[in-house]
């Protein structure tokens, strides 16, 4: 896209819609127009919005995404208990119905926006804006979006996030980056969750989980956490601790 | 599941060149997409006629042109083609590839009934 008006025309493609071009009349009357244009682009517009958004109040803005299940809201509790009294965090909680994940949290102190996508299997970054009207962003070091439990549909959406976490819990089996590939080449840091339940468990191999996050050719760090005996959570809570402190 | 939303997306893109064109209807729309953008082609033909329903490209074909992963190797450098879920080079074998193609969801053309004036496009 052009920086300067941004149009899409670019040296690139400037041909294509000169006289001459690709705009042909064709024998029917009916006429070609050459667009390049992504699909998502309006998504991807909004997006870049919530993103500067981000960055100007100084906030460290983080995508949760797993399949239904996968201890997102569990992970945000346990980061809450630890994290809460050093860092100002908000949640934005997207599910398709009811408020329990916000209720969960809210019970923590902390502020909670939920956005009810109905049918919608993601969220999008326009509902993500809609969102950030509720928060006052300069009161906050970090938003966590909770993205609806599904890992397909919501790889394919930009929020404005800088960084997006993919949660793969131990009873899902740890050959899910070669299942959905689409959703863990999206990911910047991939959290093994319930890793209490590996000894129980016995075939879940968190060595095969980062072979498979490889071969999609993914270098993201990959830690093994339990929110619920607070096991390997360090490394996950450093990292974030970092991320606020790059943005400050 | 969410093709329907990306079908939205695209009417409303189809609809904003149409509309510049000053064009009565659309009749053909290009859509090149990878596997590696996360839509699925077929899903994406059935979600069409639902998003396109009583819009200028209510009667319009989509076609989908499906594009190949290709990768290119940070270590060696050389190109190769790859599966969705092994983006490994098939030259040295290294795993720390950059897609080349294969993850566009791109509009590419579209093809307009009873364009106005004519002239240049503004895409």
């Amino acid at each position: 896209m052009c920086d300067t008006c941004g149009c899409n025309v670019t040296p690139g493609n400037e041909h294509l819609v000169a006289a001459g071009g690709h705009l042909a009349h064709t024998s029917t009357g009916s006429e070609a127009v050459e667009v390049l244009k992504g699909l998502l682009d309006a998504n991807d517009h909004q997006a870049v919005h919530n993103r500067v958004h981000f960055d100007k109040h100084k906030v460290f803005a983080v995508n949760l995404m797993s399949s239904p299940g996968a201890g997102k809201t569990s992970l945000l509790e346990a980061t809450i208990d630890a994290l809460g009294s050093d860092l100002r965090i908000a949640v934005v909680e997207g599910d398709l119905e009811t408020e329990n994940d916000a209720n969960r949290i809210r019970e923590k102190g902390v502020t909670a926006i939920q956005i009810s996508t109905g049918s919608a299997c993601h969220l999008d970054a326009h509902m993500v804006h809609s969102a950030l009207h509720d928060l006052d962003l300069d009161a906050f070091d970090i938003v966590f979006i909770e993205n609806v439990g599904n890992l397909v549909c919501p790889a394919s959406f930009d929020l404005g996030q800088h960084c997006s976490i993919a949660l793969l819990s131990t009873p899902e089996g740890h050959d899910k980056p070669a299942k959905y590939p689409v959703m863990f080449r999206a990911a910047e840091l991939v959290l093994i969750t319930k890793a209490d339940l590996l000894e129980v468990l016995g075939d879940f191999d968190p060595a095969e989980a980062e072979s498979y996050l490889r071969q999609i050719a993914n270098p993201a760090p990959v830690f093994n956490v339990s929110a619920k005996t607070g096991a390997g959570l360090e490394s996950w809570l450093d990292w974030v601790r970092r991320g606020v402190a790059e943005r400050q | 599941m969410h093709e329907l939303a990306v079908c939205q997306a695209l009417i409303g893109q189809v609809a904003e060149v149409a509309r510049e064109q000053r064009a009565i209807s659309v009749t053909d729309i290009y859509v090149s997409v990878g596997p590696l953008s996360g839509v699925e082609g077929p899903l994406m033909q059935n979600a069409f006629p639902i998003a396109a329903a009583g819009t200028v490209a209510g009667e319009a074909k989509l076609h989908l042109q499906e594009t190949a992963i290709r990768i290119c190797c940070e270590e060696c450098g050389e190109e190769s083609e790859a599966k969705m879920n092994r983006l490994v080079c098939e030259h040295c074998g290294h795993w720390r590839t950059r897609v080349v193609s294969g993850d566009e969801l791109m509009l590419q053309r579209v093809v307009l009934d009873g364009a106005g004036a004519g002239g240049q496009a503004h895409v």
